[in-house]
């Protein structure tokens, strides 16, 4: 089953043009892992700021592109580290395995 | 014509970097981009930048840290910043667009939105730069020079200065049947040319009243020869009037004729307004006597009328005609008039 949202994507298409959405599919799939980096970090050091800054660019990106369940789970996450909530269960890994699923999507989608 | 600009969008996320740069470059605008608010501050008290599309969630400054940084600073005020931010950010946009910011968008972004929010706040800025320029014409160096040396003190000072009216006969005729367009165009050159002569002899323009102006020659800078400088800007007026005229002829266009009235002697100057707003204005009897003489200039049948006390201040090579004394409504006694030939 798709996780990323047509409609979203090809409007996106037509926004950045068939040539460049290689490109923006790249820049993604190259800056996603140190967010998730970055959000461990976050979490070993208590870092709140960071913390929700990272979620909220995951969920800004995930957004972009449709990815309508890892942007979801990415907002839950921002809102809890806005609400100094860095109890957060497995929801992190939760993440990771939507943004794997997402990845894969997004690499057969290239153009 | 479309206004491009060079734009510099900040933005911590590459792929919203990538996106905004590709909606924009379509419409031929020029594109830099800056990672965090630090960057972008950097970058922007180093380069001329017409417009910023600045995002909110950033690290090292964040846009709200920005756009506060820009907005108390001289130069970086002018320049008009969009917000970029998600839908559940509205709270921080409603903050940022009370505190200055030109408008929001809303990520992820809408292209023709996009284009259309960055070509008119383009256009609003390129009207207000036109409107900077054209108020610093109208204030003369010599007023910016004494406002910066005198401060904004307010008062005003009894001065000998020479005044001029100047004004459009018939104006209405002349504008029938002619389109709004055409009509502004006809006042731009004409008071461009105006404003020529007049600054180019020491005067300045203080006011403009649709197709009329006033002058003041003598202050707030001191000329002992206020009353010849302002006699010649009001010939070049009338030789470059003639060289517009010969155009207009060309063009099978109305000629514009103009009335001057120039009198001379003690007025009031100072410095009227408030802290924001200021402008250099002379009042008392020369100024009356100065419109009322320019208003005369229709009866009489010279383009060009003055009292006697411009006239004494005239060397010989300005030849002058005496057309004797006139009564004007509000003077107690009658004013020796002279036309300037």
């Amino acid at each position: 089953m798709s996780v990323i949202d047509k409609t979203t994507f090809e409007e996106l298409k037509q926004m950045s043009g068939e040539d460049f959405i290689n490109e923006i599919i790249d820049a993604f799939l190259d800056d996603a892992p140190a967010m998730f980096t970055n959000m461990q970090l976050a979490l070993d050091n208590q870092d709140v700021e960071s913390f929700r800054r990272n979620a909220h660019s995951l969920k800004s990106n995930a957004n972009t592109f449709g990815a309508t369940e890892l942007g979801a789970l990415a907002k839950e996450l921002e809102q809890m580290g806005r609400e100094n909530n860095l109890n957060i269960g497995n929801r992190l890994e939760l993440l990771k395995d939507a943004y794997q699923k997402v990845a894969e999507e997004l690499k057969g989608m290239r153009a | 014509m479309k206004t491009t600009g060079r734009l510099l969008i900040v933005d911590d996320n590459k792929v919203n970097r990538i996106l905004l740069s590709r909606g924009v470059e379509h419409d031929g605008h020029s594109v830099e981009t800056a990672e965090n608010g630090r960057q972008a501050l950097e970058m922007l008290k180093r380069g001329a930048y017409d417009l910023v599309l600045l995002d909110i969630e950033m690290p090292e400054l964040n846009g709200y840290q920005v756009l506060e940084a820009c907005l108390q600073d001289n130069e970086l005020r002018n320049i008009p910043i969009i917000m970029t931010s998600s839908l559940d950010e509205i709270d921080s946009v409603v903050k940022c667009v009370e505190l200055g910011a030109e408008d929001y968008l809303n990520k992820p972004v809408n292209p023709i939105l996009l284009r259309a929010r960055v070509n008119a706040s383009l256009e609003k800025k390129r009207l207000r730069d036109e409107q900077r320029k054209f108020i610093r014409t109208f204030a003369t160096k010599e007023v910016a020079d004494e406002l910066l040396k005198t401060g904004f003190s307010l008062g005003g000072k009894f001065v000998n200065a020479s005044v001029m009216f100047a004004d459009i006969r018939s104006f209405t005729t002349i504008t029938e049947s002619r389109s709004p367009a055409e009509i502004i165009d006809m006042l731009n050159d004409y008071y461009a040319l105006m404003f020529d002569a007049i600054t180019g002899n020491g005067g300045s323009v203080n006011q403009m009243i649709g197709d009329g102006l006033m002058a003041i020659f003598g202050a707030p800078v001191h000329y002992e020869d206020h009353c010849r400088r302002a006699v010649n800007a009001a010939l070049e007026m009338l030789e470059l009037l003639d060289g517009l005229n010969q155009n207009r002829a060309a063009q099978d266009k109305p000629q514009i004729k103009i009335g001057i009235g120039i009198a001379s002697g003690q007025v009031v100057a100072g410095f009227t307004g408030t802290q924001h707003r200021a402008t250099y204005t002379c009042v008392g009897d020369t100024v009356n006597l100065a419109s009322r003489i320019e208003v005369y200039t229709k009866e009489a049948l010279h383009p060009l009328l003055i009292d006697n006390y411009t006239r004494e201040g005239l060397s010989d090579d300005i030849k002058v005609k005496d057309l004797g004394v006139v009564n004007f409504k509000g003077k107690n006694q009658a004013i020796k008039i002279f036309a300037v030939l």
